[in-house]
């Protein structure tokens, strides 16, 4: 359950290194030099990296699969015969069938859609929430900034699992796609703090920037500043925070469903399926052990993405 | 001179001959991973027991990663001495075991900081900060350590020094936080005090008194001292010699008068001619044109030749060694003759 | 260091008037029949009713009463009356028993964050870059990118059932040894978060100026490492304990659910199962407490530990 935190301290650590400079003598040797593009080190630095292009490759797979699941299998998720309940691999079948009499191999690929659907639409309303949060307490300080913080504190303060619960718990009888969009919901009002604090301290240091004062006294307005100078800044620790916070969704998403309040049948999720294989673990494990590796597999290759971007852009600690 | 495996006796600090601290020609680099810096580049100075000398530069221009390199607490890597020796009492430090290296510092010669906040522990109180040097060093009980920290405390003039023993670093105002940090470096009589821009962080009244701190305590200790600082003005009233260091060399070298009546080298020229002088109406401030140089680029022959305005074809092609101008002044300048004619003018 | 706490405690209160109210409210505001929201999809008897209406004071109504029943709310949480849940059990006497047995769980997943995470991570910080500290930042990525629905049940499954190298379900007395399966699953995030903090928090101190003036008083390398730097290196990661502590009691929902632990988590997952609305509320409202408490007093640690929040 702690997913989330555990993912919010490693992000707050980054947001406290990106400010941070770096002590010593070494300092004194770069003082002359040229600034280098920070992109173009990034870039350089992460094409060497094996983990990026593992977990590129595999979220390039993920969102193949979540777009065209029959490409993966011929196999229909949804044909189940209870004849053929916990029977072994047979036909398109390579994990053979679940309790239900169901393809296992077949419903892992299906469920990927409504997972990543419900990862990336929260990260997405995640962003635009942390975004104006981020760049109104960032831009303009003052009271602005000591209202939004205090509302930051006291979202953080809210333990994720138990809001989810409380929240969805109200949703109980309602449609499928009212599940999806309550849980991405549920989700993304409850996940947005930690980019938002990124995205402000990142604001914090674009502003000070000389372009950035020199454009204000040229009577450049607010709006324009902050979507032309600011954004810009702020964009690549927020696209690094929204991907580990996408794998993070995904996992908490298959979390509620695994818990029965958040997605339930007929859409086919990770979360479920894996509740049901571990009833039956004694009976067979590969409807336990297929959902499993392919939930694991999808939040590790999202969560290992935006490690592997973070670290490229912010290189001191490696 | 001979070089004998036994350590001197305490009563004849310098061997016959020799200095008391030497550093010939040290080279040191700056490995990273976005090339090779050459921070030191053939630096050669000395001290005798009691004496000051000024180690003046901008930033960059090597003259902490020297004092660090003296004190054995430089980061390797990303520094790397290439060669050169450092002759402590006539022995090379630079080939000594890491544990030699370590009774010498504290002990022999000490450092204080420019910046005390952060440089003092900010978890310890500094009466124990100051005194696990002695427990640690010294072998000192718990209590002799404490009273001899409160002596040391009364020593660089910090009020009350019993009760704020037991007061942490960010209590303290910036003066009494390097007065802690001085009285620390004292602990274990060093003969040697190098003041890494001691006032650098510190307002204007409380540099004065902090230099005028240093310069007693030097003399009725009768420690030498290497004074680091980027600031002309605090080295008059202290110093007895100074020396200028740029991209890594030593370029000019001379006692405080000379070298303020007329300086030798362009770089120190334009660094006087940048001070605002209260006895000259009217004149107008010069600057030295451009910036320091990129260390891991140094131009060609005199490093300095990009910002000179004596610069000529042999300044781009040439090295300047040591030219010694009498006195025992030394300029790395092609022209010093000209520049201190220039200068006295 | 008094004011930084009375702060902190105003704080606190603030906090708990919130995320209760919202709790509150998100459970009874809104649509529908709050009875029936309680129960969620469970036929409700009639005396299930009158005792739910009676103590909500559902009878009330619009925003004033809204605010009674709130107040009202608040005032049983605190005097420790939790009421009934749907099976008619008084919900203070299920946690009075479920207490000690998410208390010894939680204690063992800190002792094994501890005990490895904090070792692991000095070792990984002193030695940046070798290594052992790169195969344990590739390790702790593994483990922080799997959930606990996947660890919990596979962990299950291959050590307790396929190998049985540990009692794979702990039953309703579970001794020690049946706990420290789920000890070490419920632990194994913590232990990955806080080996990659101390590492992080080892490797800046480590460059930081004081240990340069401990390096020039000449002193060892080990004591440099073991007194000044790990005292500062701490701070931050007996914080994150402190907070994880809280967080363990809280969140141990899937691995006491999982293992059939009969601890607080264990009774939530079972309310969440049944249905059963009073029963998710009253261990929600309890266990918000616990985090916020346990917030609190990590803070005051902060203090204790850091002489410059202490002085203020």
């Amino acid at each position: 359950m702690s997913d989330f935190e555990t993912v919010a301290a490693t992000e707050n650590q980054a947001a406290r290194r990106g400010v941070s400079g770096e002590p010593g003598a070494p300092n004194q040797v770069g003082a002359t030099q040229k600034p280098r593009s920070l992109a173009g080190d990034a870039w350089r630095d992460l094409r060497r990296n094996p983990i990026f292009w593992i977990s590129l490759g595999l979220v390039v797979l993920i969102t193949a699969m979540a777009a065209v699941p029959s490409l993966l299998t011929a196999n229909d998720p949804r044909d189940c015969l209870l004849s053929r309940q916990h029977a072994g691999p047979s036909g398109g079948a390579i994990f053979g069938y679940d309790f239900q009499g169901c393809d296992v191999y077949a419903r892992a690929v299906y469920g990927t859609r409504a997972s990543l659907l419900v990862g990336a639409l929260a990260a997405l309303a995640t962003g635009v929430i942390a975004l104006v949060v981020g760049m109104l307490a960032g831009y303009f300080g003052g009271w602005v900034d000591a209202v939004l913080s205090r509302v930051i504190d006291i979202v953080l303060g809210i333990p994720l699992l138990l809001a989810a619960i409380v929240l969805l718990k109200r949703l109980s009888t309602s449609s499928d796609n009212v599940r999806l969009f309550a849980v991405i919901f549920v989700l993304a009002v409850l996940g947005w703090t930690t980019a938002a604090r990124v995205i402000r301290s990142s604001v914090i240091t674009a502003k000070e920037q000389d372009y950035v004062s020199a454009a204000r006294m040229l009577g450049a307005r607010n709006g324009r500043i902050m979507w032309r100078h600011i954004l810009p800044n702020a964009l690549a620790p927020a696209i690094v925070v929204l991907t580990i916070a996408l794998g993070s969704f995904i996992a908490a998403e298959a979390t509620l469903s695994f818990l029965g309040i958040g997605l339930k049948a007929p859409t086919i999720s990770w979360g479920q399926d894996i509740d049901t294989g571990r009833i039956h673990m004694r009976e067979a494990a590969t409807p336990l052990i297929v959902p499993s590796a392919f939930l694991a597999l999808t939040v590790l290759a999202f969560i290992m993405l935006g490690d592997a971007i973070r670290d490229a852009f912010d290189p001191k600690l490696r | 001179m001979t070089q004998s495996a036994v350590r001197p006796t305490p009563a004849s600090p310098t061997p016959p001959g020799g200095h008391l601290l030497e550093v010939r020609d040290l080279h040191i680099e700056f490995r990273t991973r976005e090339g090779v810096a050459k921070v030191i580049n053939g630096v050669t100075y000395h001290l005798d027991a009691g004496e000051t000398l000024a180690v003046l530069g901008e930033s960059g221009s090597g003259k902490s990663v020297t004092a660090q390199a003296i004190m054995g607490i430089l980061d390797t890597p990303p520094a790397h001495i290439t060669s050169g020796q450092i002759l402590y009492q006539g022995r090379d430090l630079l080939t000594q075991s890491e544990e030699q290296r370590r009774q010498v510092r504290g002990k022999e010669i000490a450092i204080i900081f420019q910046d005390a906040l952060s440089a003092l522990n900010p978890v310890f109180p500094v009466g124990w900060q100051i005194g696990e040097t002695l427990r640690q060093r010294e072998g000192m009980s718990r209590a002799d350590a404490r009273r001899r920290a409160v002596e040391l405390m009364d020593l660089v003039k910090i009020p009350a020094a019993a009760k704020r023993l037991g007061d942490y670093p960010h209590q303290f105002s910036g003066g009494m936080r390097q007065r802690v940090m001085i009285a620390m470096a004292l602990a274990l009589d060093p003969k040697v005090l190098i003041a890494d821009e001691p006032t650098t962080a510190l307002d204007v009244t409380v540099q004065a008194q902090i230099m005028d701190l240093l310069a007693d305590l030097r003399h009725d200790l009768n420690m030498a001292m290497i004074l680091i600082t980027h600031d002309l003005g605090v080295v008059a009233g202290v110093a007895d010699r100074i020396a200028v260091m740029y991209a890594g060399r030593i370029v000019e070298h001379a006692d405080v008068r000379s070298l303020y009546r007329a300086p030798a080298h362009p770089y120190t020229k334009g660094l006087l001619e940048s001070i605002p002088r209260m006895d000259v109406r009217g004149q107008a401030l010069s600057t030295i044109k451009g910036l320091p140089p990129n260390l891991m680029r140094i131009p060609s022959g005199c490093p300095f030749h990009p910002r000179c305005p004596y610069v000529q074809q042999v300044c781009v092609d040439v090295v300047p060694h040591d030219l010694v101008l009498g006195d025992g002044r030394t300029s790395e300048c092609h022209f010093a003759q000209e520049v201190r004619d220039d200068s006295a003018r | 260091m008094f004011r930084f706490i009375l702060r902190r405690l105003l704080q606190m209160v603030l906090a708990f008037f919130g995320t209760t109210l919202i709790v509150y409210a998100l459970m009874f505001a809104g649509q529908g029949d709050p009875i029936q929201a309680l129960a969620g999809e469970r036929p409700v008897t009639a005396a299930q009713r009158a005792y739910l209406t009676q103590k909500y004071h559902l009878d009330q109504t619009g925003v004033g009463g809204f605010f009674y029943r709130y107040l009202d709310y608040v005032k049983n949480l605190l005097q420790g009356d939790l009421g009934q849940s749907l099976t008619g059990r008084q919900i203070g006497d299920i946690l009075q028993q479920a207490w000690p047995v998410t208390v010894r769980l939680a204690l063992i997943a800190l002792a094994v964050a501890i005990v490895f995470g904090v070792t692991a991570g000095v070792i990984a910080g002193i030695r940046r870059a070798s290594i052992f500290d790169n195969s344990t930042l590739v390790l702790t990525l593994l483990v922080l990118g799997i959930p606990t629905i996947v660890l919990a049940p596979l962990a299950q499954y291959f050590l307790g059932v396929k190998w049985q190298l540990f009692p794979p379900t702990a039953g309703a007395q579970p001794s020690l040894y049946a706990l420290l399966l789920p000890g070490i699953v419920l632990g194994s995030l913590s232990l990955a978060t806080a080996l990659r903090l101390t590492r992080t928090s080892v490797a800046e101190n480590l460059r930081a100026d004081y240990v340069r003036t401990a390096r020039s008083k000449g002193l060892v390398k080990r004591r440099i490492v073991s007194v000044h730097v790990l005292r500062n290196s701490l701070i931050p990661v007996v914080t994150f304990l402190g907070v994880e502590l809280g967080n363990l009691m809280s969140g141990a929902i899937i691995t006491e659910g999982v293992f059939n632990i009969p601890g607080v988590g264990f009774n939530l997952f079972r309310g969440i199962r049944t249905e059963d609305g009073p029963l998710v509320v009253g261990i929600v409202s309890v266990l918000v407490v616990v985090y916020l408490i346990s917030n609190l007093v990590v803070d005051v640690l902060y203090a204790v530990l850091d002489p410059r929040i202490r002085y203020e």
